[in-house]
């Protein structure tokens, strides 16, 4: 066990070289750069802009700015933001908070809600029950997050009054309950089209189990439906599950643009957008280089958890 | 409507005589100084709306528009321009003018007299010595300074005194007051001991001698600032004010809609919601000039517009009206030319734009330009095709595009239109002169003066090897001579005529094609008052020491 781990954290370390690699490529190839925008504000005179770059050192080669970046990487420095002029880390991380908190509760709700679905329409194949939430599960993918997420600010803000038209809080409220009314439109909204995925998934998997000899064995043997259902059905439909949560892990981390960008929320997918707007490499790298490892992570624990929780399976 | 001309006229020869020799004028004393009246107790909170985020606190370094959103509440500036275009001082004690002694007849010796009593907000004194530094950091070179035009003739800062400073010029430099007017000056004392100005804590926790102190930054969403209850001038009235960053301008609207934002900020409201705005309760909707204008720019280094046949027909070839009425609900205003029709300085006499295809195709004819088998014209080899580019995702502009490249294409022009986004369209793309032609909002001007040296001198281009913002590559000796000649002399009436006559020149040349003079639409709930849009300023919160809510 302990060997696989070792060799998939050494595979994972060339795969992040490499990724980090063409990230820095492409990001520093393409046309304009950190200090284009400068070049409408009045006065800005292109001898000021060469001189600016040669402070920040982009007028080096491309190699050398990349091993730069490199060698400080390994010992820890992220880099400066050109934005802000923080260090990337605490740029990211002061993004974290309001990202973990939309996507989590958004997470929680689409997992729970789209298991329940999804193992209700498996044990209920066929039933209008079943046809209903495969037709809304699609209308809920077909339905752009941002048309829906102006139409819930539309009903429930500007209409109806209950619930405020975005942001995180209130300033100089941030109580719970003000977090916890901004947070429900941006989290449902969120929440809808990975209900549908889920569900959509959760139901395949569940039938598969549900066809299985061990569960036909355990009708046989006489074991009562609720039974069959929580102690052999569900872990079992659960196990493919797993693989799919830990492809998720980067995304909830990563951000949701669009129903950031409509609600007003800080985070990390908006900071994505504006770094990459503003060519602020360093955090651009950073946050590429943080989803990259996340992505390994991710991967690499549900595998191993798939093969803790499933005897069938082997590592080595 | 000539009585109101007049008051203008008065007003911006007042303004600019402050630094002229003509003895009849007084210090402009709007800005109101705090041993006048008491300040009232600061109550209330109030959001203001940006659609960009403020990240650059330090305002000596490179920064944007929204970045000055925050200036103005942290900073001062030794003095302003009102509305009207007159300077009223903030830390001087009074604006500096040939008339007062403060600049030297031939415009070479500056002596500026500070107010006495002010403090930053950490409750150090502010003194001769901020002003020395500020300066001198602007001109240092392993500062990323945010500007140079103006400060390379500076030399000689001395602080007399806490409250006296004095400086020569090495070259008179007329606009060199406007550019005072937007440096902010910062505290001497925030950088003892820093080794590396560019990375300076102060940088990302400014202190300020301005009517807000800055309390908390929540990076990608808002900044919250507090009153300053010692600031030196009236004001503040606000307890708290937060600039709050909405990225889109749709939620921006919605938000402004529902009540939680108080003043739509930069970006402002769009228009094609101007009509629903116009109608909401609750909330004060205004038009307000801008010093931007539009304008087709042409790269005068290539063949196909070095004829000026071919200018003046694609110039007739666009419809204006069209765009402005179809595109822009006519919120922005025809022009003839860069400089804004507020300006003390604007040229009303230009020809008026005439739209006739007929015309164009007539004068194209006339020049010698005949259609090719593609219906496309040429001559000597030069065909009258070309790319036209500008912002990728600019919805307003890219359908200007396809207007023009529609009535273009019916004179025998053929536009390919070729959008890059931000970052690589006003990239190198942009400063060298890369382009065919561009659609661009330009502000050529610092404040309320008229010197433009930097955008239609032909030393100024960079393709031609110079080092300004001359990026249409236009070259003229004529204009070169009289922009040396403005910017030279102090006297307002003087320099009028001859910034009129560039005006002239540029119309009859034709670099670019000017197309409207942007008017914004603003808005903010009633029960705010003291937000006065100010066409010589770049953002809003020029005045938010003056902001209150009842």
């Amino acid at each position: 066990m302990l060997r696989y781990i070792t060799s998939r954290l050494g595979q994972s370390l060339i795969l992040l070289v490499i990724v980090s690699f063409i990230g820095f490529a492409v990001l520093t190839l393409a046309p304009g750069g950190p200090l284009s925008q400068f070049a409408l504000s009045p006065g800005m005179t292109q001898e000021q802009i060469a001189k600016i770059a040669a402070q920040m050192g982009l007028d080096r080669p491309l190699p050398v700015q990349y091993f730069d970046w490199l060698r400080h990487l390994v010992v820890g420095d992220w880099g400066t933001s050109y934005r802000d002029g923080q260090p990337v880390l605490a740029v990211i991380g002061s993004h974290l908070f309001a990202t973990l908190l939309l996507m989590g509760t958004a997470t929680v709700i689409s997992v729970s809600l789209g298991s329940a679905i999804g193992i209700a329409s498996a044990l209920r194949r066929g039933t209008a029950f079943d046809y209903t939430m495969a037709v809304l599960a699609m209308v809920a993918l077909s339905i752009p997050t941002f048309w829906f997420g102006l139409i819930a600010i539309y009903a429930f803000s500007l209409q109806l009054g209950w619930l405020p038209a975005g942001n995180m809080y209130t300033v100089g409220d941030g109580s719970v309950l003000d977090y916890l009314r901004h947070l429900i439109l941006p989290a449902v909204v969120l929440a809808l089209v990975d209900v549908a995925v889920w569900s959509r998934y959760m139901r395949t998997s569940t039938l598969t189990v549900i066809n299985q000899d061990f569960v036909r064995t355990a009708r046989a043997k006489g074991l009562t439906r609720r039974r069959i259902l929580f102690r052999h059905i569900v872990g079992n439909s659960l196990v493919p599950m797993v693989t799919l949560a830990g492809l998720q892990l980067p995304t909830v981390l990563g951000g949701a643009l669009v129903t950031e960008t409509v609600f007003t929320w800080p985070g990390m997918g908006r900071l994505f957008l504006d770094s990459l707007g503003y060519s602020d490499y360093p955090v651009v790298m950073g946050l590429l280089m943080a989803s990259a490892i996340l992505v390994l992570l991710g991967n690499l624990a549900a595998d191993l958890i798939v093969a803790l929780i499933d005897p069938r399976i082997l590592l080595d | 409507m000539t009585e109101k001309k007049n008051a203008t006229f008065m007003n911006r020869r007042q303004a600019i005589s402050l630094l002229g020799a003509a003895g009849v004028m007084a210090p402009a004393m709007i800005g109101r100084d705090k041993a006048f009246a008491a300040n009232a107790d600061p109550s209330g909170q109030l959001t203001l709306a940006f659609s960009q985020e403020p990240t650059v606190f330090n305002p000596l370094m490179p920064h944007i528009e929204v970045d000055e959103g925050v200036y103005y509440a942290v900073f001062d500036p030794l003095f302003d321009f009102d509305p009207d275009g007159n300077f009223f001082p903030i830390l001087v004690a009074e604006v500096p003018t040939v008339a007062n002694g403060g600049i030297s007849a031939d415009g070479l010796q500056w002596k500026v007299k500070l107010k006495p009593g002010v403090t930053w907000h950490d409750g150090t004194p502010f003194t001769a010595e901020d002003v020395k530094f500020s300066l001198e950091l602007t001109m240092d070179p392993d500062f990323r300074s945010f500007r140079s035009t103006g400060y390379k003739f500076m030399q000689n800062i001395t602080a007399v005194s806490d409250t006296e400073l004095t400086w020569e010029m090495s070259e008179p430099f007329a606009p060199m007051a406007a550019i005072l007017a937007s440096t902010y000056i910062i505290p001497k004392h925030a950088f003892d001991g820093v080794a590396d100005k560019n990375t300076a804590p102060f940088n990302n926790a400014p202190i300020g001698t301005g009517p807000f102190k800055f309390k908390q930054r929540m990076a990608g969403d808002h900044i919250e600032f507090e009153a300053n209850t010692d600031y030196h001038m009236d004001g503040p009235y606000l307890k708290t004010l937060i600039i709050k960053y909405v990225p889109d301008l749709n939620v921006m609207y919605t938000q402004f809609k529902s009540g939680d934002i108080d003043v739509i900020g930069l970006q402002y409201i769009s228009p094609d919601h101007l009509g629903e705005a116009e109608k909401l309760p609750g909330k004060v909707v205004k038009l307000a000039g801008a010093a931007t204008f539009e304008s087709i720019g042409l790269n005068m280094t290539k063949p196909q517009f070095q004829d000026p046949a071919v200018r003046k027909a694609l110039y007739m070839a666009l419809d204006k009206a069209s765009i402005i009425d179809a595109l822009y609900y006519g919120v922005p205003k025809p022009t003839e030319t860069y400089m804004p029709q507020q300006s003390f300085y604007y040229n009303p006499d230009l020809p008026k734009h005439e739209f006739s295809i007929e015309k164009a195709n007539a004068l194209l004819d006339e020049a010698g330009w005949k259609k090719g088998a593609d219906g496309i014209r040429e001559k000597d080899g030069v065909k009258l095709a070309f790319t036209n580019s500008t912002t990728a995702g600019n919805h307003l502009r890219e359908q200007a595009q396809q207007f023009f490249q529609q009535t273009f294409e019916q004179i025998g022009v053929k536009v390919t239109i070729k959008n890059f986004p931000p970052a690589v369209m006003w990239g190198d793309y942009w400063m060298n002169s890369e382009f065919d032609s561009v659609v661009v909002g330009l502000n050529c001007l610092a404040g309320a003066d008229p010197d433009t040296s930097d955008y239609f001198m032909s030393t100024m281009s960079p393709i031609r090897g110079g080092s300004g913002q001359n990026t249409f590559a236009y070259q003229n000796p004529k204009v070169d001579e009289l922009l040396v000649k403005g910017a030279a002399s102090f006297v307002p009436e003087e320099r009028k005529p001859i910034y009129q006559e560039i005006q002239q020149i540029i119309r009859d040349d034709l670099p670019f094609l000017p197309v409207f003079q942007y008017a914004l639409i603003k808005g903010w709930k009633s029960d705010v008052s003291g937000v006065e849009p100010n066409v010589n300023n770049r953002i809003d919160t020029w005045n938010v020491r003056d902001w209150k809510r009842s």
